[in-house]
């Protein structure tokens, strides 16, 4: 059984984090350049890291699977990213901005993590702006604040509809400079496939070259996985193609514990599908619902177009539902409330799951080039994948999947449970409890980065001996090169008459279906059945053309939905025996009379950390208690 | 998820760049696309295809691709001879098939530039944009070191300037488009990006210098003012970035003749 100690520090809430960094070890500074670190992912968590580790002066080796680390998905979130600076005059604080946080987390995050993480955020915008990342400014010259979801405050930073991109660019920048002056040893179209661990501590890792096929060993006195979320478990997300599972994965199968990992988000404003062949799903920013105005008609099977049906039979359901956030209600919220309405048959488009958001009261009110400057690229691209104008008739906009909140197990150093792995960004669980909101992701990958490791990591190595690491020629080494050969090998030898993405799209309907926006118990069940039998037919059938020495992309997507399949088992495990409703995790069984979350505070504010067992037994389902000192876990309440 | 087919569907043959590897020839071999959707992307179309040459056991055309709208640059088709297809100021993988027309053949190629060698089928190597980057890309800013965000007013036209240059998202179609390969629109979006800053100031010499210096250094060509780059930009960046870098670069060029900055050190004086 695994040991789950949170190492919380003692102390007023607004005091840990303070007084923390004044108790953790340090290394001197000519002792750095003698460990080396591995860093896994360039996107904002992994690049800011590996910069921020080298400028110390540690050794740091980092491996990105693409091409190059700016094409890391954090390029394309596109609204913003909030910290609490007060700009505006309107109330916000540290306190404020961590209380939303974990409110709209539906008190599942750990406080601690959660203040530490609002506290960091000022800082993370003035680093930015000394790296460059222009960011929208005022005539004044002074930068600029939108709203976004779940706060009554205006503390989000944007840069246009590109925020994403321009924060990673400026890490990425940052580890460019890094990587010129030979302190980054970087490793671009490099797959993790595996971890190494020697005496119970993450020594290294296994790296396949994708262009080559050449697999290689690397050792490293602690390793850090920076490496995105899982949402492509449900083969259509918001997420890039590459996105996958497999660098946590199989840190999951070393024995790293999975947290929460049913907890998945789904974005409320994102294009709706419109055929079979679809790859992917576009995200339209939720900044938009700043001058959007979502509605469906009020009448079950409308099929009047927009512009036909009068003000009087439009309902504004969210304005309706939640008077004071309105159309700013948080994303689970929003998205239930979306995927109702389509369910009573008032959804619109040909398929009927699509809702309106509709910008005529804001072009109305702005004109449409205030819009155009506000949202213009955002229309552009709507524009360029439905063919429809949207400054003429509303967006219709559907639910899906943007964000897992589940991820490794980590403490409040972000180390897992594996001493000297730590889990950086979206990778962890640790801040967003069982919902984020929005413009929150960028805050956390830049806050672990630039401002936790860079501390919480030396704490971990003053007790390493410099040195000390591993001979990549140990039998922990070559075990998990061996492993990582024979899985391409059995991929490549089935020779059945499947494509791996009739089984990615399989799977990904059975996690839609059941462990999606709303999951019951029989849902659940129904898919514990199918998943294994889908691992089954796989195994038999997959067709994985090519060989292992050369840029095969098949076999990089098996071995990428091989993993999915089994990280989906386990989310609907774990969504299984979370017998409660919490943020993006619904079960129909537990809801209040208006068809809001019903949280079971008494049994499950806890959090649940999967702990690997071998392929033919059931995980093992540790907890870490979720204990509430500072706030009082209330009701979340948006009307 | 619901799927319902209400558009006509159509048919093409591709006309495709087979190459094995980076030592091997290539040839172009023709493929047919059957019974597409209007509404498919480009890439989704490539992917069906795919699926159907593995099914008849030929290897599936290896292409770039990531995030599928537009934003990581990862993708780089050229299209009918144009790289990221027919459309304005978008990347490949936003072109939808609805652009083409039923019996179209359509010619997809990898970019093509002496800087970024093929490494199989459409997929090309363009890791000397990240070189040319670690020269000079960067403010140097370590973390823990900023001061307050909003001590540095920054007027907001230099502000949208510098965020329309900063919106490059590494694609290389700029070079792709030049009949000289030259990554100048590239290196300038970057240079005009910082320099427009006045957190860039310090740099702003050395910066130019050594990026324009590694980018002459990685093979590729010159500027002849042609304006291709801009027309086959996905995010439409304006070649007068160039000029305004050719200023930045004459100007360096002058102050560290004469205050001897090294462009590849980190002495370069303002």
């Amino acid at each position: 059984m695994a040991t789950l100690n949170s190492k919380i520090p003692t102390g007023p809430l607004a005091e840990k984090w303070r007084k923390h960094k004044t108790e953790i070890k340090l290394v001197n500074p000519a002792n750095k350049r003698k460990y080396e670190v591995i860093v896994v992912g360039a996107g904002l968590a992994g690049a800011s890291a590996a910069s921020s580790l080298a400028d110390l002066g540690y050794k740091v080796k980092c491996f990105v699977f693409h091409d190059s680390p700016r094409r890391a998905h954090s390029i394309a979130a596109q609204g913003g990213i909030n910290a609490a600076k007060n700009y505006q005059n309107d109330g916000d604080s540290v306190h404020r901005l961590f209380y939303d946080t974990l409110k709209g987390g539906d008190y599942r995050a750990r406080e601690a993590n959660v203040h530490r993480l609002a506290e960091v955020s000022v800082n993370i915008i003035d680093q930015c702006v000394a790296q460059g990342v222009p960011f929208a400014r005022e005539y004044g010259g002074l930068l600029a604040n939108r709203s976004f979801g779940g706060a009554q405050v205006s503390r989000t930073f944007y840069a246009r509809g590109q925020t994403g991109q321009q924060l990673l660019l400026g890490a990425y920048s940052a580890l460019s400079r890094t990587v010129g002056a030979g302190a980054v040893d970087l490793h671009t179209n490099s797959e993790m496939l595996d971890l190494v661990v020697v005496n119970g501590q993450a020594k290294g890792v296994i790296i396949r070259n994708l262009v080559t096929g050449v697999i290689s060993r690397h050792s490293a006195d602690a390793v850090i996985l920076a490496t995105g979320g899982y949402g492509n478990v449900f083969n259509l997300s918001t997420y890039a193609r590459g996105s996958n599972t497999t660098a946590i994965w199989r840190a999951y199968k070393r024995g790293a514990c999975m947290a929460n990992p049913c907890y998945t988000q789904i974005h409320p404003t994102c294009i709706p599908v419109s055929g079979d062949y679809q790859s992917k799903l576009t995200l339209m920013s939720e900044s938009l619902r700043n001058d959007g105005r979502i509605w469906a008609p009020k009448k079950s099977g409308d099929a009047r177009t927009a512009a036909d049906i009068p003000e009087s039979e439009r309902d504004y359901f969210l304005e309706r539902l939640y008077p004071s956030f309105g159309n700013l209600a948080p994303r689970d919220i929003a998205s239930r409330a979306a995927k109702r309405v389509c369910d009573e048959g008032r959804g619109v488009g040909t398929t009927g799951l699509g809702v309106y958001l509709d910008f005529a009261d804001a072009i109305g009110r702005l004109g449409e080039p205030a819009v155009r400057e506000r949202y213009g690229n955002l229309f552009d691209i709507y524009h360029e994948i439905t063919a429809e104008n949207a400054y003429k008739a509303p967006m219709r906009i559907y639910p899906a999947v943007h964000y897992t909140m589940g991820g490794l197990w980590v403490d409040y150093n972000l180390m897992s449970n594996i001493p000297g792995l730590f889990v950086l960004g979206e990778a962890n669980f640790s801040d967003h409890g069982a919902n984020r909101l929005g413009a929150s992701a960028l805050m956390q990958g830049l806050a672990d980065g630039y401002f936790v490791i860079p501390y919480t990591v030396g704490d971990y190595l003053a007790g390493q001996k410099p040195g000390s690491r591993p001979s990549t020629d140990g039998a922990e080494f070559k075990q998990a090169e061996d492993d990582v050969r024979g899985l391409s090998n059995r991929l490549l030898a089935t020779k059945g008459k499947q494509p791996v993405s009739y089984f990615h799209k399989k799977l990904g309907k059975i996690i839609w279906d059941h462990c999606g926006m709303s999951r019951t118990k029989a849902g659940l069940e129904s898919a514990l059945q199918k998943i294994p039998a889908l691992r089954e037919e796989f195994n038999a059938t997959v067709n994985v053309p090519g060989s292992a020495e050369t840029l095969n992309q098949s076999l990089e997507k098996a071995g990428r939905v091989a993993d999915f399949i089994e990280l989906g088992e386990l989310m609907c495990r774990d969504a299984l025996t979370r017998e409660e409703s919490c943020g993006g995790h619904f079960r129909e069984e537990h809801q209040e009379a208006d068809g809001e979350c019903k949280r079971d505070d008494q049994n499950f504010a806890h959090v649940a950390a999967w702990e690997y067992q071998g392929d033919s037994k059931a995980p093992l389902r540790n907890t870490e208690p979720l204990n509430y000192e500072f706030t009082k876990m209330s009701v979340r309440n948006y009307k | 998820m619901v799927a319902v087919n209400t558009q006509k569907l159509f048919s093409v043959t591709l006309r495709v760049w087979r190459q094995s590897g980076p030592a091997q020839p290539g040839k172009f071999v023709d493929y047919p696309a059957k019974d597409l959707n209007p509404n498919m992307s480009f890439l989704e179309m490539l992917d069906v295809v795919n699926d159907e040459l593995a099914a008849q056991g030929i290897e599936p055309i290896a292409f770039a691709h990531d995030c599928r709208e537009g934003i990581c640059g990862t993708c780089s088709c050229t299209i009918n001879g144009k790289p990221h297809g027919p459309g304005k100021g978008i990347a490949t993988c936003q072109t939808y098939m609805r652009s083409f027309s039923d019996g179209d053949t359509i010619v997809v190629e990898p970019f093509r530039a002496r800087a970024f060698p093929v490494i199989k089928d459409l997929v090309t190597d363009r890791a000397a944009f990240d070189k040319i980057q670690q020269a000079g890309g960067f403010i140097t800013a370590r973390a823990g070191s900023a001061p307050d965000a909003n001590a540095l007013p920054i007027a907001k036209g230099d502000a949208d300037l510098a965020m329309d240059a900063a919106q490059c998202i590494g694609c290389g179609a700029c070079v792709a488009a030049c009949k000289n390969a030259s990554a100048m629109l590239f290196v300038s979006a970057k240079v005009s990006h910082l320099g427009l800053l006045p957190q860039g100031q310090a740099e702003r010499n050395r910066r130019v210098l050594a990026m324009v210096n590694t980018m002459d250094a990685l093979g590729f060509g010159s500027c002849t003012n042609q304006y291709e780059c801009s027309a086959a930009c996905p995010k439409l960046i304006s070649h007068d970035f160039i000029a305004r870098m050719n200023r930045d670069y004459l100007k360096a060029s002058f102050r560290s003749a004469f205050k001897a900055a090294p462009a590849n050190t980190g002495g370069g004086g303002a």
